[in-house]
């Protein structure tokens, strides 16, 4: 089986300072892949080089058989990959529903109505807030819009950045509950990008474990959570 | 009282031109980040367009002013919105992603080859339009002063208004508006949820030169003269428009044309129209000075 994205031997910079140095690393349809590492070891660099800013100056990034490597960012979107990235980036002084709006910018029209509902019976406090400002919701809010956001392009493959960081435990563990959710109901792949390693390693299929820009580890989450190595950088002491 | 009515329907109609032409400032600085300084003289290529299509429209017989008019509208509009996508795709759009500075340098460049494009093609002299719609109506009549309301303010105001609801409806309604919107807000983001950012700034260009051409025809119409150096002056009071009301926001160019408009009409009728120029910038001065984001800009919040 051909994985649904396929990065291979990505380096990536910002100026002349190399973020990745050579990353290899798959999703399968309708899983679930975790990445795990400590702050600015490249994580969400990853994140936007899947979305060609920055662009990868070497390997090559596929999805579907097809090389994304360069193509622009918003024809990437076009493929119905949808993120909600690092800080959530909502669009602050656009009411709940064109967040919404604008997350539905690459899937046809006619859907929107039933897109609309089906975000909104994931996240039911998304519903009472349609005509408030983005701003004006709380972190938790903020995140569970950036996801309902990325929904509404009906993605094929759903790129999480840390969607737990900032967030009391409960509203996290609301919100990893709904991805596992979203992928055992309707087979949504899933490659979410986290500080949290504990509760990532647990929902994901799959981990990979990055230490600045390079993959060091990868298997299954369990085996992750086991390997000593993993437990003493990223789990002891950092489990709640 | 009399005579400050008077001042004031001036203020409104000479307000109007410079709002219009503001819109364009405030709504590329919203996107980009960027002031463009070669607007004003995308409104003066305006004007030249819309004296050269009277022109020809007279030559080749159409005479009847409202069909002139509109078609005047179309056709300014039209050509000077190409202009305005050119300077954007050959000045700016590839210095995207450079230094902050070079776009604005480049932007003055571009100024500069407008000005001087027009000054050689269209040579230096001030280019006069027979008045074309004339009359008006008298509104108070005393002994002393007659309040008069000219069919060209009318016009001037009236097409102003209808244009600023038309495009306010655009941003806020249609889906170009919530796109140039969310550019405004988070380039990077909506390239993500798939906006083609490069098209939506374009289109902003397009709409900013458009409604410029409509304040070049509405100068024309009014002042019955053009030069290569109106928009110079022209784009100054515009920009500082924009920044009285709050660089970025549409209703604070509105409304910051008008207040410049008025401020510059009121100055010369009761001090000295010499000084204009300096009461406009100076009112500038004190409300950056007290209110640094503008009358209805809002406060640069730092992005985590």
């Amino acid at each position: 089986m051909t994985p649904l994205l396929s990065i291979r031997g990505v380096k990536s910079f910002y100026g002349n300072i190399m973020a990745l140095k050579g990353v290899d690393l798959e999703v399968n349809d309708g899983e679930i892949v975790t990445l795990i590492g400590a702050n600015g070891a490249g994580k969400s660099t990853l994140m936007m080089t899947i979305f060609g800013n920055p662009r990868a100056r070497e390997g090559s990034i596929t999805f579907e058989g097809r090389d994304i490597t360069d193509v622009p960012s918003h024809e990437i979107a076009k493929l119905h990959i949808a993120q909600a990235p690092e800080g959530r980036r909502i669009f602050a002084r656009m009411t709940v529903l064109e967040n919404l709006q604008m997350g539905a910018t690459v899937s046809d029209p006619a859907n929107f109505e039933a897109d609309l509902k089906r975000v909104c019976t994931f996240f039911p406090l998304l519903e009472k807030r349609l005509h408030q400002r983005g701003g004006t919701l709380s972190g938790g809010e903020q995140q569970m819009l950036a996801i309902g956001r990325a929904l509404m392009s009906r993605p094929r493959l759903l790129l999480l950045d840390e969607p737990s960081l900032g967030l009391a435990p409960l509203i996290a563990k609301h919100i990893f509950r709904t991805i596992r959710e979203l992928n055992e109901r309707e087979r949504l792949t899933v490659f979410l990008v986290e500080q949290n390693a504990f509760h990532a390693l647990k929902l994901a299929h799959r981990g990979y474990v990055i230490v600045n820009g390079e993959i060091t580890l990868s298997g299954s989450g369990k085996e992750l959570l086991n390997r000593p190595e993993v437990r003493a950088a990223y789990l002891e002491g950092g489990r709640h | 009282m009399e005579y400050f009515v008077q001042q004031l329907i001036n203020g409104i109609a000479l307000g109007s031109i410079y709002g219009l032409i503001a819109i364009g400032y405030t709504m590329v600085y919203g996107i980009i980040g960027m002031i463009n300084f070669a607007h004003g003289d995308v409104f003066m290529v305006g004007a030249f367009i819309a004296l050269i299509a009277f022109l020809a429209l007279v030559a080749i017989g159409v005479t009847a002013i409202p069909i002139a008019l509109f078609l005047v509208l179309l056709i300014a509009m039209g050509l000077t919105a190409l202009y305005g996508w050119t300077v954007e795709r050959f000045a700016y759009r590839p210095l995207r992603g450079s230094f902050r500075l070079a776009p604005l340098i480049s932007a003055i460049g571009m100024s500069i080859i407008l000005q001087n494009f027009v000054q050689i093609v269209q040579g230096a002299r001030v280019k006069p339009l027979p008045p074309l719609i004339e009359g008006g109506y008298t509104l108070i009549e005393s002994e002393a002063f007659a309040v008069r309301l000219s069919n060209v303010q009318i016009l001037v105001v009236m097409v102003t208004l209808l244009l600023m609801l038309a495009f306010s409806w655009l941003v806020a309604k249609t889906r170009l508006g919530r796109d140039m919107r969310a550019c405004e807000q988070d380039l990077k983001m909506a390239s993500l949820v798939g906006v083609d950012i490069d098209r939506t700034i374009s289109l902003t260009f397009v709409i900013g030169a458009a409604l410029a051409s409509v304040a070049g025809i509405m100068y024309l119409l009014y002042y019955g003269v053009a030069d290569f150096f109106i928009g110079f002056v022209a784009g100054v009071k515009a920009f500082t428009a924009a920044v009285l009301g709050g660089i970025g926001s549409l209703p604070g160019a509105m409304l910051g044309g008008l207040l410049i408009g008025l401020i510059e009409t009121m100055w010369s009728a009761y001090f000295s129209i010499e000084y204009k120029d300096v009461a406009a910038f100076s009112i500038l001065i004190v409300v950056l000075i007290f209110l640094p984001t503008g009358i209805l800009g809002r406060p640069e919040v730092e992005k985590v």
